[in-house]
């Protein structure tokens, strides 16, 4: 499979940039790049999900079309996503002839016991042992990926391309996987592995296509490259340090300290591992790190929206009891969350009432159990002035654009004179204009004495803002580098989860 | 091609022009069944409003029908509007009925006043502590209170019925050889029945009033307490509510206890107003609470509006009972009031949705020109 000056533009990015890229039958080819770097939506490309603006494709030399999904089926395209496409009450027969029942056998009448038969080949000629009468709902991830996996295979995939299939799986489980992929391109198939993790790419990849910021730096062979240099491609050299962020750390006791912290995510499954941090008033502390590596867990475990599982987190210099938003915000603490429309704010609400979202409890807003709209309307009519949101008191909040939504976020943050603030990717998704004056309030608040904790996968925005920058590979922390001192190298590596080396040890 | 779509802004003569619409559509249409079946459909709609509303004593029957509605509305409303589908009003009705009707046997002999008050707060009480059964499950067990209301409206039933004509208990008349055999519950004492007002004519069941005044709490409760604020955080953004450090479940439950109050409420305007029995076939085959549903969602869960809806609503059906007749089946009345609902509900969408008919696009059938001489 060839493409060629594949571009695709979105309002405002272009999210892949005349990128070339070939893979060849019989190897696995690793894409590797950060969040953002164009992967997903090259893979949509591939797959018919999106169609290019500019660009060509070709597979086995014969250049293709793709109009819907069911065009790159047709050519043997096949994509495991990293969230199943399966029915989780029907059994593992069931989901394989899903979609595609019409062809199989009689028109009319499934037979599953056929299918059954042929899972269970495909099963044992590519080492993923399945049953295939047991219900999706009873199988661990990774035997559910094997079930997508075999999925492709039944219907004759050449192609298959897998979106950061090891995310889930446990150790065992990715040897097991590697072992299947090897299989399957010792077949004269092609795999398309799309990842962040360098020992992966280097584990199982015979070439590697680096993609940053919607380009491609260029396929290299996995063989003749190292996961220094493969880091540094990802990451980028060329980060500008243009902003020279001051420094406002104050010496004293650290307002916001986590020692030994550990949190499990929605599934269980662990997700902070013996977490230490220390941030002092006026310090800017930037957590860096590839998405999903315990950012998510490590914001609400702090603001007590999740329950740690050991570990203490001091505020002030007292403990913060776990799983108790409540007491987190009484002692100062602000919180501005990923998800700002659906955490952040409550958008069938006007602005006047998400201003008081976090103080409509006590006085002087509250009153014998009512709350004093009259003095919310005053504060919201000062705190729409002062932080340059577009909009009234009464306007839903709804109706405004992503940067006046973060406005309304950050004037309630900022208003409340908080000890302590939490923002994570304060800034994706807004214009220019809007980072820049979300970035400058919180330059601010540092200035006047909070301590930031600033959550980012936007690797340059941690550098613009930071003091001190720490990275999260998998729940740990792998490092904590003072921002004069940051080698991007180093940053990247352990990202990527490779050697701390370089990097002081956590403190 | 038809597709339906949001709108992204809704005109501002838009909710006044579809329920008006809409009412204009169900006479229509209801004047085709009316003609179709044999009867003039003029005359018939006439009669209609005239028994609903216009007649001598139509006002005053039309309020009979309203108060429980009136309150059963609210009491839908209250939870719905935090996203809490309490669908449980009809047996916290009952259960209202059982508790009002209770504490006026148990204080017979006392002051009017004191029975009185006894009734009305029994009733509350008695419907919120049903409804607190959903309201606790949903906080502590995460079960759905759509299941578990409405399967208690009929574990409400039974045990009404059970009170009655299956037990000798306290609220079943065993005084005389007749209510032996017949079972009937206890009549309470004239002492116990609820004052009314009467203006122009117009008998105003003292329940109407305490529904009037239920109105305006629950639209005080949500727009200047604090907790009113609480259920429309919860009920728009319940990650915003956590994040803000609400108290969700407790929220779930105290309004479940609202919710179920005003039903409970409306259970003892049953007995006190109009019955001054405890009745279980009567209350059963009214369906108050589930009519309340419709009356908060036709009302858009407005206190105010669920005032006018209600009457509206009770105006219907006091029209539907005197329609009855041997001329006039049971079923062509159900009818009637089915489809002007129908019609009420449809058009509620349209003010949120709207329908555009497009014609379909030609579909790319082969690659154009251009990308073939480029591929090749």
């Amino acid at each position: 499979m060839t493409l060629r000056g594949i571009t695709k533009r979105f309002p405002e990015i272009v999210a892949n940039d005349h990128i070339d890229f070939e893979a060849r039958s019989g190897e696995i080819h690793a894409l590797l790049g950060e969040n953002g770097a164009g992967k997903s939506t090259l893979s949509n490309i591939i797959t018919g999900l999106y169609r290019p603006d500019e660009g060509e494709i070709a597979v086995l030399g014969r250049p293709v079309q793709f109009h819907a999904p069911r065009d790159a089926l047709e050519a043997g395209i096949f994509m495991v996503h990293q969230h199943f496409r399966l029915v989780a009450s029907f059994t593992v027969a069931e989901n394989i002839m899903l979609g595609h029942h019409q062809t199989v056998a009689q028109p009319l009448l499934l037979d599953p016991r056929a299918i059954e038969r042929d899972v269970l080949a495909l099963s044992e000629r590519y080492h993923m042992p399945v049953n295939p009468r047991a219900r999706i709902w009873q199988l661990s991830v990774g035997e559910q990926q094997r079930v997508e996996i075999l999925k492709a295979l039944h219907r004759g995939a050449r192609i298959l391309i897998l979106d950061e299939p090891t995310a889930l799986l446990t150790p065992q489980e990715t040897e097991g996987l590697f072992a299947t992929l090897r299989v399957m391109a010792g077949e004269g198939r092609t795999v398309i592995f799309i990842t962040h993790k360098l020992e992966e790419v280097m584990a199982v990849s015979e070439r590697v296509t680096i993609l940053r910021r919607g380009r491609s730096l260029g396929t290299l062979q996995t063989g003749a490259t190292s996961p220094r240099e493969l880091a540094r491609l990802m990451v980028g050299r060329d980060v500008v340090f243009t902003v020279q962020a001051e420094e406002h750390a104050v010496a004293g006791p650290p307002v916001l300290e986590l020692q030994h912290v550990y949190a499990d995510s929605d599934l269980g499954t662990p997700a902070l591992h013996d977490v230490d941090l220390r941030l002092r008033a006026g310090e800017i502390v930037g957590v860096a790190g590839v998405a999903g590596n315990g950012q998510r867990e490590l914001a609400e475990t702090i603001t007590g929206a999740r329950r740690r599982t050991t570990g203490t987190v001091m505020l002030a210099g007292r403990p913060l009891r776990s799983g108790d938003p409540r007491q987190a915000i009484r002692l100062g603490l602000a919180h501005v969350p990923e998800d700002r429309m659906g955490t952040g704010v409550a958008p069938g609400l006007t602005i006047a009432e998400n201003l008081i979202l976090k103080s409509y409890q006590r006085p002087p807003m509250s009153w014998l159990g009512l709350v004093r709209w009259g003095l919310a309307r005053t504060r919201a009519s000062e705190l729409i002035s002062r932080f340059a949101i577009a909009g009234s008191p009464q306007t839903p909040t709804r109706l405004l654009s992503g940067g006046n939504v973060q406005k309304v976020l950050l004037a309630r943050e900022l208003s409340s004179s908080p000890r302590v603030l939490v923002a994570a990717s304060p800034t994706r998704g807004l214009d220019v204009a809007a980072t820049e004056a979300v970035r400058e309030m919180i330059r601010q608040a540092a200035a006047a004495g909070v301590a930031v904790l600033l959550i980012s996968e936007d690797l340059e925005e941690i550098l613009a803002l930071a003091d001190r920058i720490a990275v999260l590979y998998e729940g740990r922390i792998m490092g904590v580098v003072e921002r004069r001192q940051a080698n991007i190298d180093d940053i990247g590596l352990m990202m990527a989860g490779a050697a701390t080396q370089g990097a002081e040890p956590a403190p | 091609m038809m597709r339906i779509e949001r709108r992204l802004r809704i005109p501002r003569w838009l909710p006044f022009a579809v329920p008006t619409g809409s009412v204009v559509a169900a006479f229509l249409f209801s004047g085709l069944i009316l003609a179709a079946t044999g009867h003039d459909p003029v005359s018939t709609d006439q009669r209609l409003l005239d028994t609903g509303f216009f007649a001598p004593g139509a006002l005053s029957a039309t309020l009979v029908s309203a108060t429980p509605l009136l309150l059963t509305g609210l009491a839908a409303a209250a939870a719905f509007r935090m996203q809490i589908w309490n669908i449980g009003a009809e047996g916290q009705l009952y259960l209202g009925a059982v508790g009002a009707s209770g504490i006026g046997i148990a204080l017979a002999g006392r002051p009017a006043i004191l029975i009185i008050l006894g009734m009305i707060l029994g009733g509350i009480v008695t419907g919120a502590a049903w409804g607190a059964i959903p309201g606790v499950l949903r906080a502590l067990f995460r079960t759905n209170e759509i299941i578990t209301s409405l399967m208690l409206n009929y574990v409400a039933g039974l045990l009404i019925t059970y009170l009655i004509y299956d037990s000798h208990s306290y609220w079943r008349d065993l005084s005389t050889f007749t209510a032996r055999l017949f079972p009937q519950g206890k009549y309470l004492s004239a002492a116990a029945s609820w004052p009314h007002l009467a203006v122009a004519g117009i008998v105003i069941p003292l329940g109407l009033l305490l529904g009037v005044a239920g109105a305006l709490f629950l639209w005080l409760l949500s727009t200047a307490t604090r907790f009113g604020f609480e259920t429309r955080v919860i009920g728009d953004s319940p990650g915003a509510a956590r994040y803000a450090g609400m108290r969700i479940r407790r929220r779930i439950v105290s309004i479940m206890l609202v919710s179920g109050g005003l039903a409970g409420l409306g259970g003892a305007s049953q007995i006190g107003d109009f019955r001054h029995v405890l009745d279980p076939r009567g209350l059963q085959q009214s369906g108050f609470g589930y009519a309340g549903i419709v009356v908060a969602a036709l009302a858009r869960l407005n206190p105010f509006a669920i005032i006018v809806v209600a009457f509206l609503l009770g105006g219907l059906a006091n029209a539907g009972y005197s329609l009855q007749g041997p001329d006039f089946p049971a079923g062509l009345v159900g009818t009637l009031q089915g489809l002007i609902l129908f019609f009420a509900l449809g058009g509620e969408m349209l003010v949120r949705y709207r329908v555009r008919v497009r014609r379909p696009r030609a579909l790319p059938s082969a690659p154009s020109p251009a990308a073939v001489t480029r591929a090749s």
